[in-house]
């Protein structure tokens, strides 16, 4: 594909902005590696960790063939205000309920998002959307899976499972900040929108979290947390960049 | 009783406790065995075990438990308690099965007898038949 200046400055955000969000929260979820509620669990959620470090890796291998640095350059050593990711993704894995709720949301938008980009014209985009459908639908079966059980097991973890929703909504509801390039990606037909994927999205989380007798804040406290698209971030993500990143900076031409 | 495991410090168990009895009761969840199927129409195999508070759970952990490696079609799991074993203390009633060696089909020498047979009633043996054929292609 050929891009015009403004095009390929609209398609390199796009991409960033994937990539971060799947870079950031894989990491974030690694951090649970080694701590998993039960062993099973924890290789379950360490994998999907895993997957999601794949995923942003080979998307960043796509900005890499449209003259970006490689992807271990863009990964290890950009600084906070360069990244593109959401905040929610960079928030702290907190307990085991914050982590599994923001899983639990993040992965739906991923599915939708995804499920998207399959038809988008940006064709090597397409073919890693069809590639890696299988795996996002695990991780929101996974999801989807933990937030019933607890949602439902006992007073205790419903009222966690609660606070971790009130907690999360507004951070996750800012996965949807609109790029000022919207225009050119829908005319480039690449991508719809991010309000056509939020209406998606929340037409898919409602009827599992009302199944885990879970309740979304009312509409009119809905208060999205914007501002990590512009590269403004929260005062986590510096530092998981540093933690992320030192291996590879203590000699960045080593071969692994 | 302090623990590198963070779970088992926010247990704050008595401190001359060795923890077994508290985590004995918290350990309530069934255990799940594990069939794996490499490819659709393969027997699924039996490959180990999960612990879950339900199918759906023990289903979905299974999935990285044993899927996360090989290749895979399919995987079932089945409630451990529905599981039926034999006695260990019956173990003997199997003791002289290696000695039936009469059971195995590699415990029949025939070969010559079938040659025999052919010859005398003029039925020519295909695997031969073959095995001329290809000589002759390969010359």
């Amino acid at each position: 594909m050929k891009f015009d200046e403004q095009q390929l400055k609209a398609v390199k955000e796009f991409l960033y902005k994937i990539a971060d969000d799947q870079l950031i929260i894989g990491h974030r979820n690694s951090e649970w590696t080694g701590l998993g509620p039960i062993l099973e669990e924890d290789i379950a959620f360490s994998s999907i960790a895993q997957d999601k470090l794949g995923q942003s890796m080979h998307i960043y291998e796509i900005l890499y063939s449209l003259g970006e640095k490689d992807p271990d350059t863009i990964a290890f050593t950009r600084e906070a205000k360069d990244f593109k990711c959401s905040h929610f993704v960079e928030y702290m894995i907190g307990e085991y309920d914050f982590s599994l709720m923001r899983n639990f949301l993040f992965s739906h938008s991923e599915l939708i998002r995804f499920e998207m980009l399959a038809e988008s014209s940006l064709e090597p985009l397409a073919n890693l959307a069809k590639k890696y459908k299988g795996e996002i639908k695990y991780h929101v079966m996974h999801s989807d899976l933990w937030v019933k059980q607890l949602g439902k097991a006992n007073e205790e973890s419903h009222a966690r499972m609660q606070s971790a929703l009130n907690e999360c909504f507004n951070l996750a509801l800012g996965i949807f900040e609109e790029s000022e390039f919207a225009e050119d990606l829908k005319e480039m037909k690449i991508f719809d929108g991010e309000k056509f994927l939020r209406d998606k999205w929340l037409e898919q989380i409602m009827p599992v979290l009302e199944k885990a007798s879970l309740e979304t804040p009312p509409q009119s406290n809905w208060s999205p947390v914007y501002g990590g698209r512009k590269g403004e971030h929260t005062e986590y993500l510096q530092p998981l960049l540093d933690e992320m990143g030192a291996v590879f900076r203590l000699d960045p031409k080593a071969e692994w | 009783m302090k623990s590198f495991d963070p779970r088992v410090n926010r247990m704050e168990l008595p401190s001359n406790d060795d923890g077994k009895e508290v985590l004995e009761s918290e350990e309530n969840w069934e255990t799940y065995e594990v069939f794996h199927q490499k490819k659709r129409g393969d027997q699924h195999i039996h490959v180990g075990i999960v612990h879950a508070a339900n199918p759906e759970m023990a289903l979905i952990l299974a999935k990285e438990s044993f899927g996360r490696r090989r290749q895979t079609a399919n995987i079932w799991v089945v409630k451990s308690s529905l599981v039926y074993p034999t006695d260990y203390e019956n173990q003997d009633m199997f003791e002289t099965t290696p000695e039936k060696t009469y059971r195995e089909a590699s415990d029949y020498y025939c070969m010559d007898r079938i040659r025999k047979y052919q010859k005398e009633h003029g039925i020519s043996d295909r695997k031969d038949e073959r095995r001329k054929n290809k000589e002759a292609e390969e010359k």
